[in-house]
């Protein structure tokens, strides 16, 4: 049985779980979001990812009701949720700080907001312990926030936001205060609670591995616009801009010229050096500026001349040395620097480059991307 | 060397000009009324060695506090105290609540101002504060002229030289000292809680009452025991403002040295009100440090 | 962003009201030019000048200014000292019942502390005067400095002491050149402190006082227990004026400070 590719954005028929329309979010002169769309679907877990001011903090607010849209309307499940208060909504949040109530226990935390709803005893004590084998808080019930480590009150925090199964979850920045390990751990937990519950979730970071480890689907926003909407790979391999590229992981920037014949480019980018081969499906017209992007683990460096169709020698002017792989900085004659990386497959006594050697880089012509902006 | 003097002075000081009469203090109490100067026996002769100690050991008695326990006017006093700096500080804490929550809740440009506005009555003479309302108290005082005015009373208030105007005079005091760590609980409350209470389905006001309201409780608990610790000692207010039904143990102790010149008894009254103010001060002791606990 | 509630905004007034009213009807109450305090006949500065005649409210007032200034001066040096031995000193024996002594006298009752040390005085035959003040008046003083004092010292970055030393500085050195200028506002602050707290006492004034010796709160209270007097509205006009001039003086000048600082900081970025 072939296993079907969770991808509703790709089907017309699907209908999207939440739709802004148009929306623009201004305080004061200042615009915070530029004339929005966007369609985020049941059981997704959508990323929005920016630098901060760049708007996403302030597109999830609008989504948890404690912002209103100055124009546009913000609809879920069809319904327009703009005139509903945050205590209304289908929807809960998980805080950046956590926001737990300091003066409560993990349990009374947790059954906050279903003693709201004016739930019986039975109901909540039932739903809290669930929730608590969720996030596996079960020892830690009648704890108070100041005496658990980060990572458990990221659960507790958690957990109370998902207590009363909201059709849609906000996370914002939910694994910043954890130290690096700890959060790799829990993005796959997040990743396994999310696909548990089936609920769908919108998760706001600045961090791009995150995003990319943690999403079905990412959004690269800049000044209050978003600037690409894709799955994680897409948006790796074929992102639309120079900013969306240079903002998800490395890449090497080359500046030129383009003369397109079919799908293949000519990129002339220096007056002493022969052009570079690209190939794309856009139309570039004869001499239009474009930009060639390519990432350093697609860049090659041996030590003769390779015959791949990009190849260009320089001098080895930096090596990070990162365990797993090496990045040499490698600089060209006319004083570009470009960026290759290579597996460390052998010990390091053993390494064939070092400072100063004469190298030659290369790529196919199918490895870079070219853009236009 | 240094480290010696730097301790020794301030070290010595307090000895001297604090604990050595409080000492004194005590054993005063426990001495003999005297008619002449000083007027308390035993006197301490330490050239008669030790067996001046012995006598002088042997002389003193509780004869004060059994005294203070026979006589009505002593324990009413306390007890007339108690009840005074008690209704005070709940009238305190009433009418400091909501200018501190309204204090915490005003626009940032706006909190320097309010902030020096609740401080600069503190800096103003005690005194004078007080003294304030006298003219507005008095049966021909200002708010008798304003009611009798607006014809809500066709008779003038009594209110000065009774209990009603001691409340008034220490909340009006003491205010501040009510305000600033309410102030203080409610500013640093984050407001990502509130934001959080409400996505969980609270109201505006039911996230009042069970967050802002739990979370500024040390802060309330500090304000009451910062006024009612001073209340209950306070001697300006009720001579002032209190009639001469009003019984506190400042007022009391006071008369009894200055008037009826009984200093053994006044040194066992002191003695008493020291007692009574134990419990409450290690109460506020255990807040703050609960209270630094919860913040590290 | 924020702006006031209603609930907020009436909180305020009311509260505010309440705290300045008395004191606003005071002042105005004080250029009325009846001797009578309840009825208004006019404007007058009639009480100033009878005040300006009046010897025994100007001598009193010397004795005030005089014990305020002795004894601040000198509970400010012994608070600090106080404050420096309670957070730096470390261990030493005595150590609890002196932090003890340092804030028992914040919350003894006035009315405790002068009858002590009457009978202190009595007991060592110190003739009560304007000496005897300054001693009680130091000594609960000096608590509160501490207790200002040592606040600021707690979050004081220790490794700068220790960068002094490390350069070369004796101790005392290291105190004079380093933590005292950075410690300096909080040491201002107690000395004013102290300073109000000498001029605002009439209890431990009126047991530690002899008879040559009358302080301005006791002349006061002496005067208002007999009922409103039109020269002690005057004179606490004058006294609430010192007052909000000194306190808005001072947060004006801490806030230019903190402007320039802004800026300055600001400016350093940018280069």
């Amino acid at each position: 049985m072939p296993q079907k590719v969770f991808a509703p954005w790709d089907d017309p028929q699907e209908k999207p779980l939440i739709q802004f329309k148009n929306v623009t979010k201004r305080f004061g002169s200042f615009t915070a979001i530029d004339n929005l769309n966007l369609d985020i679907f049941e059981r997704e877990f959508f990323a929005l990812l920016g630098p901060s001011g760049c708007g996403k903090t302030t597109l999830m607010r609008m989504l948890a009701g404690f912002e209103t849209p100055t124009e546009g309307t913000i609809q879920l499940s069809g319904k327009d949720i703009g005139g509903v208060p945050p205590n209304q909504r289908a929807v809960n949040m998980m805080f950046q700080s956590y926001a737990l109530f300091p003066h409560l226990s993990v349990w009374e935390n947790i059954a906050f907001g279903l003693k709201r709803e004016g739930k019986d005893k039975g109901a909540i004590e039932t739903r809290v312990s669930e929730m608590m084998r969720l996030t596996r808080l079960e020892k830690f019930r009648n704890r108070k926030p100041h005496q658990l480590s980060g990572g458990q009150r990221q659960r507790v925090a958690l957990a109370r936001s998902l207590a009363k199964a909201p059709k849609l979850l906000l996370l914002d920045e939910p694994l910043g205060a954890l130290d690096r390990k700890l959060r790799e751990e829990t993005q796959f937990e997040l990743m396994d609670i999310q696909e548990k519950t089936g609920t769908t979730f919108v998760i706001v970071t600045h961090d791009q591995e995150e995003a990319m480890t943690v999403a079905s689907r990412v959004a690269v926003m800049d000044e209050g616009k978003l600037v690409q909407v894709a799955t994680p790979d897409r948006i790796y391999e074929g992102p639309n801009s120079v900013y969306v590229a240079d903002f998800i992981g490395d890449v090497n920037i080359i500046e030129g010229r383009a003369h397109q014949t079919g799908d293949k480019v000519q990129v002339i980018w220096s007056e002493s050096e022969p052009p570079l081969m690209a190939t794309t499906q856009k139309n570039f017209s004869l001499d239009q500026k474009c930009y060639m992007a390519i990432r350093p683990e697609k860049v090659g460096i041996s030590a003769d001349r390779p015959t791949a169709a990009n190849a260009l020698k320089g001098k080895i002017l930096d090596i990070a040395y990162l365990g797993n792989i090496s990045t040499y900085h490698v600089e060209l004659p006319s004083g570009h620097v470009i960026k290759a990386q290579e597996a460390n497959t052998r010990r390091i006594a053993r390494r064939h480059f070092t400072w100063e050697d004469e190298v030659w880089i290369s790529w196919t012509d199918t490895a870079a991307v070219l853009l236009e902006q | 060397m240094r480290r010696l003097i730097l301790i020794a002075v301030p070290y010595l000081w307090l000895l001297a000009f604090f604990l050595v009469p409080f000492l004194i203090v005590l054993k005063i109490a426990l001495s003999d009324y005297n008619l002449s100067i000083p007027p308390y026996t035993p006197q301490l002769d330490l050239s008669a060695g030790w067996q001046g100690i012995k006598d002088f050991y042997d002389a003193l008695d509780f004869e004060n506090f059994t005294f203070l326990t026979s006589d009505d006017l002593y324990w009413k006093a306390y007890l007339s105290s108690l009840k005074i700096a008690v209704i005070s500080t709940f009238m305190t804490l009433l009418v400091g609540y909501p200018i501190a929550y309204g204090m915490a809740q005003a626009p940032d440009e706006w909190r320097p101002t309010l902030m020096m506005l609740v401080i600069l009555p503190f800096w103003t003479s005690f005194l004078i504060r007080v003294y304030s309302w006298m003219g507005i108290l008095s049966n021909e005082g200002l708010l008798n002229k304003f009611l009798l005015w607006t014809g809500v009373i066709d008779q003038p208030l009594i209110i000065l030289s009774t209990n009603t105007a001691v409340y008034i005079g220490i909340v009006y005091t003491y205010l501040p000292f009510m305000i600033l760590p309410i102030y203080a609980a409610l500013e640093k409350l984050d407001g990502s809680l509130l934001e959080a209470a409400e996505d969980l389905g609270c109201s505006r006001l039911s996230a009042f009452w069970l967050v802002t309201f739990p979370l500024s409780r040390s802060g309330m608990v500090a304000g009451c025991f910062l006024v009612f610790i001073p209340a209950l000692g306070e001697f300006v207010i009720p001579s002032l403002l209190g009639g001469s039904s009003t019984l506190m143990i400042g007022k009391v102790l006071w008369e009894e040295f200055f008037s009826n010149r009984d200093w053994p008894v006044a040194s066992a009254v002191a003695v008493v009100l020291l007692l009574i103010l134990v419990i409450p001060i290690v109460l506020f002791q255990r807040n703050q440090e609960r209270q630094q606990e919860a913040e590290r | 962003m924020r702006r006031f509630s209603w609930f907020n905004a009436t909180a305020l007034t009311l509260g505010f009201v309440f705290l300045y009213l008395p004191m606003v009807i005071l002042v105005i109450y004080s250029f009325n030019a009846s001797k009578l305090v309840t009825v208004w006949a006019g404007f007058s500065t009639r009480w100033y000048g009878e005040l300006m005649r009046n010897e025994a409210f100007l001598d009193a007032a010397l004795v005030t200014l005089k014990v305020g200034i002795v004894s601040s001066t000198l509970a400010t040096v012994l608070g600090t000292m106080g404050a420096y031995v309670m957070i730096r000193a470390g261990r030493f024996t005595g150590r609890t019942l002196f932090s003890g002594m340092i804030y028992a006298p914040l919350v003894m009752p006035e009315v405790i502390t002068g009858l002590s040390l009457l009978l202190l005085f009595i007991g060592i035959g110190l003739d009560r005067g304007i000496v005897t003040i300054i001693l009680a008046h130091t000594t609960f003083s000096m608590c509160y400095v501490s207790v200002v004092v040592s606040s600021r010292l707690v979050s004081f970055d220790r490794s700068l002491e220790e960068a002094a030393l490390d350069l070369g500085a004796s101790p005392f050195e290291a105190f004079r050149l380093v933590t005292l200028p950075i410690i300096a506002p909080a040491v201002i602050s107690g000395w004013l402190l102290a300073f109000t707290l000498s001029l605002d006492d009439l209890v431990i004034a009126s047991f530690t006082a002899g008879p040559s010796s009358t302080t301005l709160p006791i002349k006061i209270f002496s005067a208002v227990r007999l009922g409103v007097s039109p020269e002690i509205n005057a004179l606490s006009t004058i006294m609430i004026s010192i007052v909000t001039v000194g306190v808005i003086g001072a947060s004006l000048v801490s806030k230019r400070a903190a402007v320039k600082r802004q800026e300055e900081e600001r400016a350093a970025v940018r280069t």
